[in-house]
Formats: structure tokens, C-alpha cells, sequence
């Protein structure tokens, strides 16, 4: 029993009621994973489980088991260098407390991945064929699970935007 | 959360020898139930982890489709069949909760996820005859807005939240249930109940029964579909009213047609009277109006959702109007 968090494993918790972000935070000291609602109405505590953005507050560690886990930590260059969504969220004020910016950025890199797969989303207007090009639309349908309170929203796009611009993650 | 022991099944036998023995809840991607557990609104003494069963796509021979309980929202929304077999199941899906959730929320467990009536979840402050019996309910004389206009009861006016369940309604999906005693299938219809004198008893579902897969059946009128959720605001909120549609016009006749309503119900509303009102008849805007006031005439409504009539009547026509063109 053990979850792969960043490369580095880990043993499942004992006490099976400890959610995946309270592993993270309390017991292995990955704060960068932010506690918001804890209730999933948020968007605060957004992981990617093998491959996929999750809510780690909604998550039991116990359901993480043999999966691995990726956040925020994780995502930094070897050399310590940001991601170029970090660099992006910077160049657009995508943020401004900060707390909801783990999750956004989290949130984002999977999407973009959901996205080049052609997934469709609730406003993608035909269903058989998929997205066509990236859409601010889009994008804020497909980010609408991660809330920020400083009003951010119109930062976080561009971001998302000129990282899809640029071809990476 | 109170303590619980933790099971994983790796397919419906072991799940079902585990519930048999103790009292369990099976868990899915668990977006609703350890929400609940957290709040102490459920507080099953074990849970059998049955998300890591084979979660499986099947065509059918008769060009429909086997769903595995397991299979994740997001998964099944973007399954190439469904988006043109049945795009009104794909267009629900995506319009319920968030990426993250539907990446996490199984099929099994979006059936029987449990109402987000406010009332329901105040386990300290509030009264409410489905999550404690007998108590009363808060809601008829409170904050409604969210309520059921069709099919409530002096003791419960709670909707049930789901998007997929309303398309699965109009396609008239079918619900494979195995238990102790075998398998059997129910109609999705008939699955989940009105709220009558037992609120609490939400579902058909007997002790330890496992879904355990949900199948579709293609026809024209399920290819010509779409779903459309009105809400409070545009993404990431639950329904007002929601409208699954699907309708086959031949010869300028309606020859088919399926609508089922969420948001105004304690389950996935199919309006057969609307339907009964349209097949056969040419489309057109006065014809949809009437067939939804024919639907809604029996609506009972509150002071916070009387709103739900009109709207309800209006999203009707108007997605109907969009497939098959008459002008709404």
C-alpha cells in the first residue's frame, strides 16, 4: 500500500479516513496543495492522479493506492525553474492572494492535456467532432471547477492561453 | 467522520460476499458519499471500494451501449458512440459539477448520489424527513428555490441533483442490479422513487445490491438529442431546470419523441404527457408550448420556485424548437 506523490512513494495512511490532501499537507509537509471548502465546491486542493486533475479533498489517501500523484511540488523544472504556466500566471497577474494558484495551475495542465485529446466540454458546439481551436470560452467552461476570489479569472485565462500558444505541457 | 474499515473489490462477487456480511456502502469515485461522512450525514460502518472494477464500453448488438458501473463521468462523456449515438447522455454529463469531479464520479455512484437539498445537509440546525425520519421538513416553509414542483409529498420536496440520470431517463436506459439472491434489471424509470410517506427510501435498491452496469438502446430520436441545463450561474451550479430531449420527425410528423426534466423532481422526470401530446403531430412552437403545459399542469409549486414552471415550460420549447428546426 503506497502512493507514488512526485516520484517519491509513500505509505497509505493507517487511519483509512485521512483524505489525499490531508496526506499531503499534514503528514508529508506538501503545503503547496491548498485546503479551501474541503467539500468540492472549490477547486482549491486540485491534484492529478495518473494523469487526471482530481479533488484531493474529496479523495481518500486509501483510494490514491498505487497511483501516482502529482502537485504542485512536483511540477518545477530539475533545476528549480518554474513552470512555464507558473511563468505565465506571473506575466498575467493570474493571480492575486495566491491561495487558489495551486489548483488553478494543477487544473490547467490537465485540462490542456483533456483538451489535445479532443475531449468536448458542455460548450463545445458539435459533440462528434470536438473542440476546434482553443476558445476563451472554452477554457472558462473547462477551469469553472476552480474558483478564485480575488477575481483573478480574466489573468488565469490569458495564462492558460499563451501556454497552449506556446505548445508545452 | 467516524471510523469505518476500508475494502477494495476487484469485481461485483467479492463486493457483494464483503456487503453481505457487514452492513456497507459501496464507494465510488466518493464525491458525494465522504462529503457525506464528513458532514456525519452517513456513517456506514464499512465501505467496499468497488471504483477499481472493470470499467468498460461495450457496443451491443443492436448498435446500443453496456456501461460499466465503474466507468468514470468524464470517461463516458467523451466516448466517440456516445457523443453520436447519444449526445443528449454526453451534453448531461458535462453539464453537471466540475472536470475534477466527473474525472472522479462513477456511473454507479452518480446514480445514487443523494439530493444537495440544504436542509438535508444541516444535520445540526435543520429538520428533515429524509435524513432523520419523522422530524419534519425544513424546506416547505424556507428556502425552495432549488425545490421540486412534480412529484413531492407533504414530507419531502427535495430534487435529485443529477444531470446524467435526467438523459438516462429520456433514453429510457436500463439499470443492472446484482444482489444475494441474483441479477436483475430495472428500468432507470423505476429506479429511484418519489418521496411519498419515506423520503429516506430513495432508490428500488435492496440490501447489499450492486449496480453494476447500465445499457442503452439506440433509435433515431436518441441520435437527434440534446440536453440543456438552465442554472444560477453559466457552469458548476446544479439545475433550476434541466431538459433532455431527443425527437425523430419523419414526413414532417413527429414519429418519436423522449423529454425528461431534472431540477423539479425527487428523480429524473420523463414527461410522458408531453410526449403523448407530440407524437404523431407536425413541430412547431405553439405545439411544444402546449405539450409542456400538459406536462405541468400538475405542478405543485412553493414561494421560492414558482419560477420553475415557466422556465421549465419554456426550456421545453425551446430545445425541441432547436431539433427539429421549427423555429422556438
Amino acid at each position: 500500500m503506497a502512493i507514488d506523490i512526485n516520484g517519491t512513494e509513500y505509505p497509505c495512511p493507517d487511519d483509512v479516513r485521512v483524505s489525499l490532501l490531508d496526506l499531503l499537507r499534514e503528514r508529508i509537509g506538501l503545503t503547496g496543495t491548498k485546503l479551501g471548502c474541503n467539500q468540492g465546491g472549490c477547486g482549491a486542493c486540485t491534484v492529478i492522479v495518473d494523469g487526471a486533475r482530481v479533488l484531493s479533498c474529496l479523495t481518500l489517501a486509501v483510494q490514491a493506492d498505487g497511483r501516482q500523484v502529482q502537485t504542485i511540488e512536483g511540477l518545477a523544472a530539475a533545476d528549480g525553474g518554474l513552470h512555464p504556466l507558473q511563468e505565465a500566471f506571473i506575466e498575467h497577474d493570474g493571480f492575486q492572494c495566491g491561495y487558489c494558484t495551486p489548483g488553478q495551475i494543477c487544473s490547467a495542465i490537465a485540462m490542456v492535456a483533456e483538451f489535445r485529446r479532443g475531449d468536448p466540454s458542455y460548450v463545445t458546439a458539435d459533440l462528434a467532432s470536438g473542440p476546434g481551436g482553443v476558445t476563451r470560452q472554452e477554457i472558462r467552461e473547462r477551469m469553472s471547477g476552480n474558483l478564485c476570489r480575488c477575481g483573478a479569472h480574466n489573468g488565469i485565462v490569458e495564462a492558460i492561453e499563451e501556454m497552449i500558444a506556446g505548445g508545452v505541457a | 467522520m467516524r471510523p469505518f474499515e476500508y475494502r477494495r473489490a476487484a469485481d461485483p462477487a467479492e463486493a457483494l460476499s464483503i456487503a453481505g456480511v457487514e452492513p456497507a456502502r459501496y464507494l465510488g469515485g466518493g464525491t458525494n458519499l465522504v462529503d457525506l461522512m464528513r458532514q456525519n450525514i452517513e456513517a456506514p460502518a464499512a465501505l467496499v471500494d468497488v471504483s477499481r472494477m472493470p470499467g468498460t464500453i461495450e457496443d451491443t448488438s443492436n448498435g446500443g451501449l453496456m456501461i460499466s458501473a465503474a466507468v468514470r463521468n468524464s470517461e463516458l462523456a467523451a466516448h466517440p458512440t456516445v457523443r453520436t449515438r447519444f449526445p443528449m447522455l454526453s451534453r448531461a454529463i458535462l453539464a453537471g459539477a466540475s472536470a475534477q469531479i466527473r474525472n472522479m464520479a462513477t456511473v454507479g455512484g452518480n446514480i445514487l448520489q443523494r439530493t444537495r437539498c440544504p436542509y438535508f445537509y444541516d444535520a445540526t440546525g435543520a429538520r428533515c424527513n429524509k435524513r432523520e425520519p419523522g422530524t419534519g421538513c425544513d424546506a416547505i416553509e424556507g428556502f425552495n428555490r432549488y425545490h421540486a414542483i412534480l412529484g413531492a409529498s407533504q414530507h419531502c420536496i427535495a430534487t435529485h441533483p443529477s444531470d446524467m440520470c435526467v438523459a438516462l431517463a429520456a433514453l429510457g436506459a436500463t439499470v443492472h442490479l446484482a444482489g444475494s439472491a441474483g441479477v436483475r434489471s430495472v428500468p432507470l424509470l423505476d429506479f429511484h422513487r418519489l418521496p411519498g410517506d419515506h423520503p429516506e427510501i430513495e432508490t428500488v435498491l435492496r440490501p447489499g445490491e450492486l449496480i453494476t452496469a447500465i445499457e442503452l438502446t439506440a433509435s433515431p430520436a436518441a441520435a437527434n438529442s440534446a440536453y440543456r441545463k438552465v442554472r444560477d450561474r453559466s457552469s458548476y451550479a446544479f439545475a433550476l431546470v434541466s431538459v433532455a430531449t431527443g425527437v425523430e420527425v419523419a414526413g414532417g410528423k413527429i414519429e418519436d419523441v423522449r423529454i425528461a426534466l431534472g431540477g423539479v423532481a425527487a428523480k429524473p422526470w420523463r414527461a410522458t404527457k408531453a410526449e403523448e401530446f407530440l407524437r404523431g403531430q407536425a413541430p412547431s412552437k405553439e405545439r411544444f408550448l402546449a405539450a409542456a403545459d400538459a406536462e405541468l399542469t400538475v405542478a405543485k409549486t412553493f414561494e421560492g420556485n414558482a419560477f420553475k414552471v415557466e422556465l421549465a415550460r419554456r426550456t421545453i420549447a425551446a430545445v425541441l424548437g432547436e431539433l427539429t428546426g421549427a423555429d422556438a
